[in-house]
């Protein structure tokens, strides 16, 4: 068997962090011209930007709703966001993750307010290190508040996971929570859970599990994806005054 | 004026009823955009800083005729929703609708300053050209502004763009929707200032410093400031206060 890579070393993490720090966070609002509303959200080396178009008519027509908007989410991964070249264009992959990011965001808008027309969102991943879904979120969810969409709260979202602990030999001791899994624990780990936080309900609005786990130790790491989002909702937020601030004071000069 | 509160989506506003760009969960009260928050009467909205145009009743607004149908005319007025002008708002003729050409009256691409007459709850939009500050607009250019900022281009009932009527001698017409119509010999310099406005819209005392930039312009530019040639009502009146 071969043999398991040492992903805790001195109650720190393999690229140095703690068990609850996800990894540096940068945001940006109001990157793209073109768009109504847009945002950039960076989480260590994955980098999302986001547009957001509309509200605006529906085409194809028949998609059209005559009593509330139709949101309608489009996830996309460049090519050369990975290390080995993807293959351009829709995947089973791309399509998922753009019906779960458009479910994690259709409770906190006001969709009733817009009849008849589409909120399209474009999110397209130029790098990817793991939870591409999660910041891709965190940069739709600010796109759409930076284009006057009305909604409920700001989503945020993160991942956590499950790492096994072993000694130096590679004989497994024990499993540790962790939160924003990334590089290598994605690979070597046991579990990777994104989550979305509707931070004012105290409410999940996406919630993807992938691995095996007993349910005291899916709480856990539940407690810690949404510790993560908290730390997100707050980075979000800044991003979103800095820029109407920055209105404010550009004014002031 | 007072220092107003930026705040996000979701921010508590506090206890009361909600107004404009707010909602309540029981007595509390929480914004819905990222926005400029006011307080009446326990009632509390936020002015919004982005956003497309969402029709109101009693908007004045721009709009560019997109289609004659029969006896109406289709505007596209910035904005998800069209709306309908039908000919027996727009003339007060009787027109023969056999023989006459409507285009006579309005060509597509025709620009024209309307009011809102009604807006239904499945957002059909229907013109009115009845009120005498509506008319076609003819010659002239035409910028788009964010709607949210047009309350500051028409500054307090209408002093703004009063002002740059007047320093610049052009004629403008603020729609509600987000579009501003200019015509005259200086027209570069009312836009510039316009735009001006529109970047700078949270400045307080805002008019007297577009006033003394637009002053330094024209005097650059040399051109004599033409006589205004006056217009009633050119701007809508429901201003920002």
């Amino acid at each position: 068997m071969e043999k398991q890579l040492q992903l805790v070393k001195n109650g720190k993490r393999i690229d140095g962090r703690a068990f609850d720090e996800v990894r540096p966070l940068e945001a940006r609002v109001g990157v793209l011209k073109n768009t109504e509303g847009s945002a950039m959200f960076r989480i260590g080396n994955t980098l999302a930007i986001a547009g957001v178009y509309g509200p605006r008519k529906v085409f194809p027509k028949h998609q059209e709703m005559s009593e509330q908007a139709i949101l309608r989410v489009k996830y996309n991964m460049s090519p050369f966001a990975t290390t080995e070249r993807g293959r351009p264009g829709i995947s089973r992959r791309s399509t998922e993750i753009s019906m779960v990011i458009r479910e994690a965001l259709v409770p906190v808008v006001f969709l009733e307010e817009f009849p008849k027309t589409a909120i399209d969102v474009h999110i397209e991943v130029l790098q990817a290190d793991a939870s591409t879904r999660c910041a891709g979120l965190n940069a739709a969810a600010l796109a759409l508040a930076d284009a006057g969409i009305p909604m409920r709260d700001i989503v945020a979202s993160c991942s956590a996971g499950k790492i096994p602990v072993t000694d130096s030999e590679g004989n497994r001791t024990g499993m540790q929570a962790v939160v924003d899994i990334a590089g290598k624990e994605d690979t070597e780990g046991e579990l990777d859970l994104p989550i979305a936080y509707y931070k004012k309900t105290n409410e999940l609005t996406l919630l993807q599990m992938d691995g095996i786990t007993k349910k005291k130790e899916f709480l856990d790491i539940i407690k810690m994806a949404v510790k993560g989002c908290e730390d997100i909702y707050q980075v979000q937020r800044s991003a979103l005054k800095h820029k109407y601030m920055m209105e404010t004071e550009e004014a002031l000069r | 004026m007072s220092e107003r509160k930026l705040v996000l989506p979701g921010d508590p506003l506090g206890e009361g009823r909600s107004g404009n760009n707010s909602y309540a969960e029981g007595s509390k009260v929480f914004s819905k955009c990222v926005g400029l928050v006011e307080e009446k009467g326990g009632v509390f909205f936020v002015i919004p800083l982005s956003g497309i145009y969402n029709p109101k009743r009693g908007d004045g607004v721009i709009g560019k005729v997109e289609e004659i149908i029969f006896s109406k005319f289709i505007i596209d007025i910035n904005s998800p929703y069209e709306a309908v002008l039908p000919l027996s708002e727009a003339t007060d003729e009787f027109i023969d609708l056999t023989k006459t050409d409507l285009t006579y009256y309005l060509n597509y691409n025709d620009l024209i300053f309307s009011e809102i007459m009604s807006v239904s709850k499945t957002k059909n939009v229907q013109l009115s050209m009845k009120d005498r500050k509506c008319r076609k607009l003819r010659g002239g250019r035409v910028i788009k502004v964010t709607p949210a900022k047009v309350p500051r281009i028409i500054g307090k009932s209408g002093s703004m763009v009063e002002m740059i009527k007047q320093t610049t001698g052009t004629q403008i017409v603020v729609g509600q929707n987000g579009i501003v119509w200019v015509k005259g010999d200086n027209e570069d310099i009312a836009i510039e200032a316009i735009l001006e406005v529109e970047r700078k819209s949270h400045l307080h005392g805002l008019t007297d410093k577009i006033k003394e930039s637009v002053e330094k312009k024209m005097a650059q530019s040399g051109v004599p400031v033409p006589k205004v040639v006056r217009q009633e009502a050119d701007f809508a009146e429901n201003g920002d206060d």
